[in-house]
């Protein structure tokens, strides 16, 4: 591609202010209609609506751009704008006569999905989200209502930001878009988020569990003659605070990569208490 | 419960319920979910406390791929309606919310099977190029979702408080209760290992025990403000190993061709020698 193709493309915008904003208010439906043939199809469809509007008039044009849009499409939902940006580009392409093929389309959302997904999980699901619902849940078991507060103005703050500017960097950016995804800076962000998430989860896992074991090991007087009283739990406290939560955790992670259903790792852990409590291995 | 609560009840329900599909406004996570809950139902502060609650459990339980996480909506709206109409404590509503979630995943899996009906009702219209067709069939599916959980949560809210419920629910022996509560305090782990298991990132695991040992011994760190210190740290710690990764170096890597390191290695030798 030449240089003047290349400025060409980025600053023709042809989406109007509105079409932008209609296809924000869209792609925040994204999932809405989920399923298990082809995901986010039709949510991606129906984000796409108004540049296939804005570029294509003749009906079957229309039809040939619907159809390619229905096609399987599955990624993190709030950085899925900027493909939706780059696609947006794309098109306006195709319909001002450029050679390219419904297949270039396909293969630029298909290539995009899962690199996209491979830096969205591990941000906005494996770090922004838990730090940001614990930081609102430890305000709220206190009954505070700033607690719910933080917790819903900053994610919704990260989410919005993300898929306003995200959809107009990618159509800005076209398939030039494709060297920042696959590049050294995003991977960077990448890496800080699981640092900062693994170190949180890390903390949570000391501090956010509550294990007691008052199960008694030993009764003994010591040599001042006082009676001294040895609990499982002083004992495993005296080795590292927290220990069983930690052992827990790497059971559950054990666990959840031989595909084990979260909810049966949960009922089993219901068992586990209901029993230990029983035995008195557990206590409150 | 009023009418208007209960009106106001199932719209929250259905909020909620779109919101987990969605997973866009997070209407669906418990600190929300319960918190609207109890602001319909007349005691924000209870509303607040079993959000933060559940919100721990669920803190890690997230849709990756086709995966599906258990589903806090269904949970937070019925344990909400238990908890204030039925006058149960937090850690009964806790306990409850666990086999709802599970309830509630099945439930949205039913609906993402039925809207594969929709995909292909989508395909027919895009040949027509009916715009209008389409986006029915998307939001079709949406509100599909809303009722998956504004239905039974209004089920729940109809008979919650009666006689029967709460005679029925104080019938459940002590030792369950009990062995519930003690569970809570263990459960969060799984959604732990959940966000740990996504990040897939063995190398960085130091972080984690960093994480762990710091919070052992950091001995306040029950007060929300110290959450924040440890934030901190964790920043200064991701910024210093991007800054010191040899990864993110251009300048530091080998030039291409050639093993210059080890050449000059062999002229140190000779120069021993």
């Amino acid at each position: 591609m030449s240089e003047a193709v290349k400025t060409e493309q980025k600053t023709s915008g042809g989406l109007t202010k509105g079409d932008i904003r209609s296809t924000y208010i869209r792609s925040t439906f994204l999932l809405g209609s989920f399923n298990f043939e082809r995901m986010q199809a039709i949510g991606f469809c129906v984000s796409m609506i108004p540049a296939i509007k804005r570029f294509y008039k003749d009906k079957n044009d229309q039809a040939e751009a619907l159809k390619r849009h229905l096609e399987f499409f599955n990624t993190t939902p709030w950085p899925a704008s900027p493909i939706m940006g780059v696609v947006a580009a794309m098109e306006e392409q195709k319909a001002a006569g450029e050679p390219i093929e419904t297949a270039d389309i396909t293969n630029v959302k298909i290539g995009l999905m899962g690199p996209v997904a491979g830096i969205g999980d591990p941000i906005f699901w494996g770090t922004a989200r838990p730090v940001l619902a614990a930081l609102g849940a430890s305000l709220a078991v206190s009954g505070s209502i700033v607690g719910p507060l933080i917790f819903f103005v900053g994610i919704n703050l990260i989410r919005m930001l993300t898929r306003w500017y995200g959809f107009r960097l990618g159509y800005q950016q076209g398939t030039d878009i494709i060297r920042d995804v696959t590049g050294n800076r995003l991977k960077k962000l990448t890496q800080m988020a699981s640092v900062l998430g693994l170190f949180v989860m890390g903390a949570l896992v000391s501090k956010w569990t509550s294990i007691k074991m008052p199960l008694v090991i030993a009764n003994y007087t010591d040599n001042a003659g006082k009676p001294v009283q040895l609990t499982l739990q002083s004992q495993l406290d005296a080795l590292l605070p927290g220990l069983v939560a930690l052992l827990m955790t790497f059971g559950s992670m054990w666990l959840l990569r031989r595909r084990v259903n979260a909810i049966w790792i949960i009922f089993g852990m219901f068992a586990l208490g209901i029993l230990g409590y029983w035995v008195g291995l557990f206590g409150l | 419960m009023s009418p208007l609560q209960f009106v106001l009840v199932i719209l929250v329900a259905l909020v909620a319920g779109m919101a987990s599909v969605l997973d866009e406004r997070q209407f669906h996570r418990p600190l929300v979910a319960c918190t609207l809950m109890g602001l319909v139902l007349g005691n924000l502060h209870t509303g607040i406390l079993l959000g933060g609650g559940l919100e721990l459990i669920a803190l890690g339980w997230m849709n990756v791929g086709a995966a599906m996480a258990p589903d806090a909506a269904l949970a937070s709206t019925i344990a909400s309606v238990i908890v204030i109409v039925g006058k149960q404590g937090v850690s009964e509503g806790i306990a409850i919310a666990v086999p709802l979630a599970a309830a509630g995943q099945v439930l949205t899996i039913f609906v993402r099977t039925i809207t594969v009906f929709f995909q292909h009702q989508a395909d027919n219209f895009a040949a027509k190029a009916n715009f209008r067709g389409i986006e029915l069939c998307h939001f079709g599916g949406l509100a599909l979702q809303g009722l998956r959980v504004a239905i039974p949560t209004a089920a729940v809210a109809a008979v919650a408080g009666t006689q029967i419920v709460n005679q029925w629910l104080a019938a459940i022996p002590k030792v369950v209760t009990s062995g519930l509560q003690v569970a809570g305090g263990f459960i969060v782990v799984v959604g732990y290992a959940m966000v740990i298991n996504m990040m897939q990132a063995r190398v960085l695991m130091p972080f984690f025990f960093l994480g762990f040992v710091v919070a052992t011994f950091m001995t306040t760190l029950n007060s929300g403000i110290t959450l924040v210190a440890l934030g901190i740290i964790g920043i200064c710690l991701a910024m210093i190993y991007v800054q010191l990764n040899p990864e993110f170096h251009d300048s530091i890597q080998p030039p291409p061709g050639g093993q210059p390191g080890i050449a000059a290695a062999n002229d140190l030798d000779d120069e021993l020698i």
